[in-house]
C-alpha cells in the first residue's frame, strides 16, 4: 500500500479495484470449489435475512397452522400441494418454512459461539504466548486437557449440567471452541515477540497492553480467519447434535437440528420428508462453510504452497 | 525412554485428577439430587435425612475427598434409576458400544486408505478431486442424520437390514457380543456404516495429505530412478510412511467414536453405553454421568499414552527429551 507517486497522473485505485486486482481474488475467481463455496453461504445469509418475508408461514405463529395440512407430502408427490413445496409436519407446519426459520437460528449460534470461542481463545492465546511463565502454562494444560477430550462430548456434558436454552447452547459451544484458537495465537504470538518491531516496541517503552493490542494481535489473526471459518460450520454440526439428543435448543426456538428429532419420530411411518430435508440443509451449510475455509487455507497459509 | 514413560505416566494421573475435580464441580451445580431419593410430599426432616445419607450436608472439601477416594476404590455409587452399582452398568454395556467402534474403525481404514493413497499419488486426475469433494461431503452431513437416512431406505423402505435393537447376542471371551451370528452382525451393519462416515472423511483426507508430501521426498524420486515399480514405490515406500502419522490419530479417532457413539446408539436403539448416557442425562442419574465421564477419560488417557509410547518406538526421527 504505498502512497502514489505526486508526479503520477494515474488515478488512485480504490480499496474495491485494488481488491479485484489483487492475487487473492484471482485465484479465486479460477476456483470453482470456492465460488461454489461463497454462493452456498450467500445464499443461506439470504435465505435467513430475507427468507421469512417470502415464505407462506410463519411456522411459530399457531394461529398460522392448519391441522388439516397436516403430513402433507412434497409438492411433486402424490397428495402434495404447491402451497407446501417441501410438505408439512405433524402441526400443518410448513417444511421449508420451519428450515428457513431453523436455519436462522443454526447459523446465528453458530457465528454468535464462533466469535465467542475466537475473542476468548484469542485474548488468553495472546496473554499466554505474550507474558509465559505459570499463566500460560495454567493456560495451556487446560486446553491439553480439553483437547483430548472430543468436542461433542465436552459440549453434551455441559449442556446436561447446564440444561438447555439458546444462552447455554452458546456457553458450551464457546467453551470447547476457545482451545484451537489460543493454541494458534500463542504460537505466532511466541515467534512474533522474538521479531525486532516487537522489541523496538519495548525498547521505545511502549506498555505491554498497548504493543499487544497494536504490534502483536494485527500480525497473529491471519490464520485465524481460516480456523474461525470452519469453524462456524463444526458448530452448526455441534448444535444439531445436541439438539437431537434433546439437550439444545428449546422447542420454541428450533434449530435445523431439532427439526431433524422432531422429524426422526414420524421417519418409521414412512413420513420422511419432514426429517430428511432439515438435514439436507445443514449439509448443504456445512458443505458451503467448508469449500470456503479449504479455499481460504490454502490461500493464506503460504507453508501449503 | 524409561524416563519419558514415567513423565507421561504422571501426566496421566493429573489429567485424571483434572478430571476428576471438573466433574466433582459441574455435578455439584447440576441441582440437588436428594430430590430424586425422597418422595414428592416428604417432609423436611425426611429430606436432611436424606441429605445426610448422601453426605450433601457436609462442606464441599470434604464431599470431593469422599468422592475422590470411593472413585479410586473403583466405587462409583449406585444409579438412582437401576438401583446397581453405576460402574456394572457401564461395563454391562461396554461391549455392545466397543463392537459397533471397532467395526466402524476397520471400515474407515478399509475404505479410506485405498482411496487417500491413490488421491494422494494422483492429485490432479478426476478421480482424486471427486474422491476429495466426496470426503468434504462426508465432513459436512450430520452424521446422526445419515443414520436416519439409512433408516428410511435400507430399513423401511427396501427391508434389507434391521432398523435398531441389538440382534441376538452370544457369549465370546466372556463379553456378550453379536457379531458372531449372522443375524446379530445384521444388526450392527447400519450403525458402523453410520459411525464410520465421519472418521473415514477425515481419515482420508490425512492420509491423502499425508501421501502428497511423502511423494515429494527424495527417497521417492530415487526408488523411481532405481526402477522399482509403480507399486512397489507407492505401497512399499509411500504408504508406509504415509501411515506414521496416522498412528498419532488413533486417539483422536477413537475419542470421535465414541463421542458419535452415543448419537448413533440413540438413533439405532444399540444397548451401548452412548445411549445408557443419552438416557441417564433425561433422568437426572448422577452417579452414571459421572462413571461414563471418568471411565471414558481413563480410556482416552490410557489410549493415547500407549499411542505416544508407540510413536516414539516407531519413528527413530522423533527424538525424546
Amino acid at each position: 500500500m504505498a502512497a502514489p507517486h505526486p508526479l503520477s497522473s494515474a488515478p488512485v485505485p480504490s480499496r474495491l479495484q485494488r481488491f479485484f486486482a489483487s492475487e487473492f481474488f484471482h485465484n479465486y475467481r479460477r476456483n470453482l470449489s470456492a465460488v461454489l463455496g461463497s454462493l452456498i453461504v450467500l445464499g443461506f445469509l439470504f435465505m435467513v435475512t430475507i427468507g421469512p418475508f417470502l415464505v407462506s408461514q410463519n411456522p411459530y405463529d399457531v394461529a398460522q397452522l392448519d391441522l388439516m395440512a397436516a403430513f402433507k407430502p412434497p409438492a411433486w408427490l402424490a397428495g402434495g400441494s404447491s402451497e407446501f413445496w417441501l410438505g408439512t409436519d405433524g402441526q400443518g407446519r410448513d417444511v421449508l418454512a420451519s428450515i428457513v426459520y431453523g436455519s436462522r437460528i443454526s447459523l446465528i449460534i453458530g457465528l454468535v459461539a464462533m466469535g465467542g470461542a475466537c475473542l476468548l481463545g484469542t485474548t488468553l492465546g495472546l496473554i499466554a504466548g505474550f507474558y509465559g511463565g505459570r499463566l500460560d502454562a495454567i493456560i495451556m494444560r487446560i486446553a491439553d486437557i480439553q483437547l483430548s477430550f472430543p468436542s461433542v462430548l465436552t459440549a453434551l456434558f455441559l449442556m446436561s449440567a447446564f440444561g438447555t436454552g439458546l444462552d447455554k447452547v452458546l456457553i458450551a459451544l464457546i467453551s470447547v471452541g476457545w482451545v484451537v484458537y489460543a493454541r494458534t495465537v500463542r504460537g505466532s504470538t511466541l515467534r512474533e515477540t522474538q521479531k525486532e518491531y516487537v522489541q523496538a516496541a519495548r525498547v521505545s517503552g511502549l506498555p505491554n497492553r498497548k504493543i499487544i493490542l497494536r504490534h502483536v494481535l494485527p500480525n497473529v489473526l491471519t490464520p485465524l480467519i481460516v480456523v474461525a471459518t470452519i469453524q462456524v460450520g463444526t458448530f452448526v454440526l455441534i448444535e444439531a447434535s445436541l439438539s437431537f439428543l434433546g439437550v439444545g435448543v428449546p422447542v420454541t426456538q428450533p434449530s435445523l437440528g431439532l427439526l431433524i428429532k422432531n422429524g426422526f419420530d414420524v421417519l418409521f411411518s414412512g413420513l420422511w420428508w419432514v426429517s430428511i430435508f432439515p438435514g439436507l440443509f445443514i449439509m448443504l451449510l456445512v458443505f458451503g462453510i467448508n469449500l470456503l475455509g479449504d479455499f481460504l487455507r490454502d490461500e493464506l497459509n503460504p507453508r501449503l504452497k | 525412554m524409561f524416563g519419558y514413560t514415567i513423565k507421561r505416566l504422571i501426566q496421566m494421573v493429573v489429567v485424571l485428577w483434572a478430571v476428576s475435580v471438573l466433574v466433582f464441580v459441574m455435578m455439584s451445580f447440576t441441582g440437588d439430587p436428594t430430590f430424586m431419593m425422597v418422595p414428592l410430599d416428604a417432609t423436611d426432616e425426611q429430606i436432611a435425612q436424606a441429605r445426610r445419607i448422601l453426605g450433601l450436608d457436609e462442606s464441599h472439601l470434604v464431599q470431593y475427598w469422599r468422592f475422590l477416594s470411593n472413585i479410586v476404590q473403583g466405587d462409583f455409587g449406585r444409579s438412582f434409576v437401576f438401583r446397581q452399582p453405576a460402574m456394572t452398568l457401564i461395563l454391562e454395556r461396554l461391549p455392545a458400544t466397543l463392537e459397533i467402534v471397532f467395526l466402524a474403525m476397520v471400515m474407515a481404514l478399509l475404505v479410506a486408505i485405498p482411496l487417500g493413497v491413490y488421491a494422494g499419488a494422483n492429485p490432479k486426475k478426476p478421480a482424486s478431486r471427486a474422491v476429495m469433494a466426496g470426503s468434504l461431503v462426508g465432513i459436512s452431513l450430520p452424521g446422526f442424520w445419515l443414520g436416519m437416512v439409512l433408516i428410511f431406505v435400507v430399513a423401511v423402505k427396501l427391508q434389507w437390514l434391521p432398523s435398531s435393537g441389538r440382534g441376538p447376542t452370544t457369549e465370546w471371551l466372556g463379553m456378550r457380543v453379536s457379531f458372531t451370528s449372522w443375524e446379530g452382525f445384521r444388526h450392527l451393519i447400519l450403525p458402523a456404516i453410520t459411525l464410520s462416515v465421519g472418521t473415514l472423511a477425515i481419515l482420508m483426507r490425512i492420509i491423502r495429505a499425508e501421501m502428497v508430501e511423502v511423494m515429494k521426498q527424495d527417497y521417492i524420486k530415487f526408488a523411481r530412478a532405481k526402477g522399482a515399480t509403480a507399486k512397489v514405490i507407492l505401497f512399499k515406500h509411500g504408504l508406509k510412511n504415509a501411515l506414521i502419522p496416522l498412528v498419532t490419530v488413533f486417539g483422536l479417532m477413537l475419542g470421535d467414536l465414541i463421542a458419535f457413539a452415543t448419537l448413533t446408539e440413540t438413533i439405532f436403539a444399540w444397548p451401548g453405553i452412548g445411549k445408557l448416557l443419552v438416557d441417564s442425562i433425561y433422568r437426572g442419574d448422577r452417579p452414571v454421568i459421572v462413571v461414563y465421564l471418568m471411565f471414558v477419560a481413563l480410556m482416552f488417557v490410557v489410549v493415547n499414552f500407549i499411542v505416544d509410547v508407540c510413536y516414539a518406538l516407531i519413528d527413530p526421527r522423533i527424538k525424546i527429551k
